[in-house]
């Protein structure tokens, strides 16, 4: 049903020192696709997005981006050509309004690589408040308001983002990632530190911005519960390497993923870990 | 949008009472350092307040600007608004030559090079005997900064200042300082982040240098040494980083307390050290924190001037 490639991680290692963090890892990204990754603990998820992202770059291997190689590319590069993250460790500017925080994206907000048009001005109107300068700030104020509206806090827009409740942040991380305009939205454990019902809200969340945007969609979490519900497409990461890929079904079908997840034979299966 | 010209209103008719109100020839110079040591102050602020980037060594752009204005105005019989701005000019070129390799990581290294290039801009000016006469010092020069053009010059580059804080780039200053890999994951490049606030910090830097050389006639490299250095980072933490009016403040407040303790020279360093320490113990975080000086003022609906949000 889906068709063109977005993403396509093709043999990633990365090894730190003598850490192999990621083991030969491939993987392909549909076009409007909703695609989770699990994995226990120390799995490689997270260095999975940094490598993405470009935070750092593979030891070896090759990541592509609608057929674009991006393997060598910067992080804001990268960003610019339209991927979008979440972080485990919330990372917004703690002292800045959530509003400051969604309109420092909505800057960015790409087309091509270069600030789309309508989000840009340049630096003598930002020096004299001339020309563009106001509608666009206008613009920017009211994507932002538009997002903070759709994740639910419009009305702490003034609030500065560290004081928020830690469950609003990472809405707020969400907000401001999609103020970027992305092709590819990769959310890192959006659901951690969440109770139960905030879960549950995060779930219609990610799955209306996927329908809503159309938006092709990443979630890292190690719940698998919510991944479940929400992923049609499931990748499943343990120790580095990939070690199933395909449905729901499949994956809770999966020996392996079954083994990873509550502990396998190790004299059956062979491998003392 | 409205803020904006609150504020800009607000520092014109700063600048026409600084400019227009009578005064005695004595109190005409206070209001002529205090417009350089404001504009230098700015320079410094955008760089150590809003990108997170420590200097010790910006009395090496006044430096320059001075001698760069000197020079052209004196040897060259160029008039005093091109000189001036070449020496904003030439400030902004090395300021891109220092922070080219010292601006890609973040860190301390652009401090640390910082040190370097105040001492080594001073020795080559003390050295540079054919050039710029040495250590004897640069006389003659024609004394072109008055009120009105020190007053004209401070209304100009702290509206441009606010005006830049409040706009895409100041967005930008305040996401690299913040948090680099957040911000380079929202499309910044934030080293390029960086360069921008050194040069517009060096350019403010080298266009006080240059008014400093027309008011006082005479420049000499002593007057740009460390001491100068740690005096303008010093302000800018006494105003409290990340607040432009808090700089301005923190500057107004030496420059004065230094001028009417001028009779006492001896113990102004004194006075001046005691009260670096008063405020570090009382107020850590500098006179204003992080918030604009009309944060303060009882909240409207707006937000916190340059995006800061409330705390509740």
């Amino acid at each position: 049903m889906e068709n063109k490639i977005v993403l396509e991680l093709s043999n990633v290692d990365m090894r730190f020192g003598g850490v192999l963090a990621l083991d030969n890892v491939s993987f392909q990204v549909h076009e409007g696709s909703l695609t989770g990754i699990i994995g226990p603990n120390g799995a490689g998820k997270t260095t999975v997005y940094n490598i993405i992202s470009g935070v750092y770059s593979p030891t070896s291997g090759g990541v592509r981006f609608y057929g674009r190689d991006i393997t060598a590319l910067r992080a804001y590069q990268i960003n610019r050509l339209g991927i979008a993250r979440t972080f485990q460790n919330l990372r917004l500017f703690a002292r800045s309004s959530a509003l400051e925080n969604v309109m420092t994206a909505a800057q960015n907000r790409c087309r091509e690589e270069r600030p789309a048009e309508g989000y840009f001005y340049g630096f003598v109107e930002s020096a004299l408040h001339l020309g563009r300068w106001g509608s666009v700030e206008r613009k920017l104020r009211q994507t932002a308001m538009g997002l903070l509206d759709r994740v639910g806090l419009a009305d702490r827009a003034e609030q500065a983002a560290g004081t928020l409740p830690y469950g609003m942040q990472r809405r707020l991380e969400i907000a401001r990632a999609l103020a970027l305009g992305p092709k590819l939205l990769m959310l890192d454990e959006p659901a951690a530190g969440m109770n139960p019902e905030e879960v549950f809200a995060l779930n219609d969340l990610i799955t209306g911005i996927h329908k809503d945007f159309n938006l092709t969609t990443l979630v890292i979490e190690h719940h698998m519960d919510l991944i479940m519900r929400i992923c049609p497409h499931i990748i499943c990461l343990n120790f580095g390497a990939k070690i199933a890929e395909g449905t729901k079904d499949d994956i809770q079908n999966d020996p392996e993923v079954l083994a990873a997840y509550l502990g396998g034979d190790d004299a059956e299966d062979g491998e003392a870990v | 949008m409205k803020k904006s010209l609150f504020i800009n209103a607000g520092i014109i008719a700063l600048s026409l009472g600084l400019a227009f109100y009578p005064l005695g020839g004595y109190q005409e110079g206070i209001v002529i350092l205090l417009c350089i040591n404001c504009v230098a102050a700015m320079g410094v602020s955008i760089l150590t307040g809003f990108t997170g980037i420590f200097t010790l060594g910006h009395a090496a752009y006044m430096a320059l600007g001075a001698y760069t204005t000197a020079i052209l105005t004196v040897r060259y019989g160029v008039h005093w608004l091109p000189a001036l701005l070449a020496g904003g000019l030439i400030a902004i070129l090395v300021a891109w030559l220092i922070g080219v390799p010292t601006l890609r990581l973040t860190g301390d290294y652009y401090a640390i090079a910082s040190i370097g290039l105040g001492e080594a801009i001073r020795l080559i000016l003390e050295n540079w005997q054919s050039f710029t006469r040495g250590a004897r010092g640069f006389p003659g020069i024609d004394p072109y900064t008055t009120r009105g053009l020190a007053v004209a010059m401070f209304a100009v580059l702290t509206i441009l200042m606010f005006n830049l804080l409040d706009s895409r780039l100041g967005r930008e200053l305040r996401a690299s300082r913040d948090d680099d890999v957040a911000a380079s994951l929202l499309g910044f490049n934030t080293p390029h982040s960086r360069m921008k606030a050194l040069l517009i910090s060096a350019f403010y830097c080298g266009i006080a240098g240059g008014l400093l050389g027309g008011y006082m006639s005479f420049i000499q490299p002593s007057m740009f040494d460390m001491m100068k250095s740690t005096e303008l980072t010093a302000v800018v933490v006494f105003g409290g980083l990340g607040s432009m009016t808090g700089t301005l403040l923190g500057s107004a407040a030496i420059t004065l307390i230094m001028e009417y303790f001028r009779d006492i020279s001896q113990y102004r360093m004194l006075i001046y050290g005691l009260l670096l320490v008063v405020i570090m113990v009382f107020r850590p975080e500098g006179l204003l924190g992080n918030r604009e000086i009309w944060d303060f003022l009882p909240h409207r609906s707006g937000t916190h001037s340059f995006g800061k949000g409330r705390r509740s």
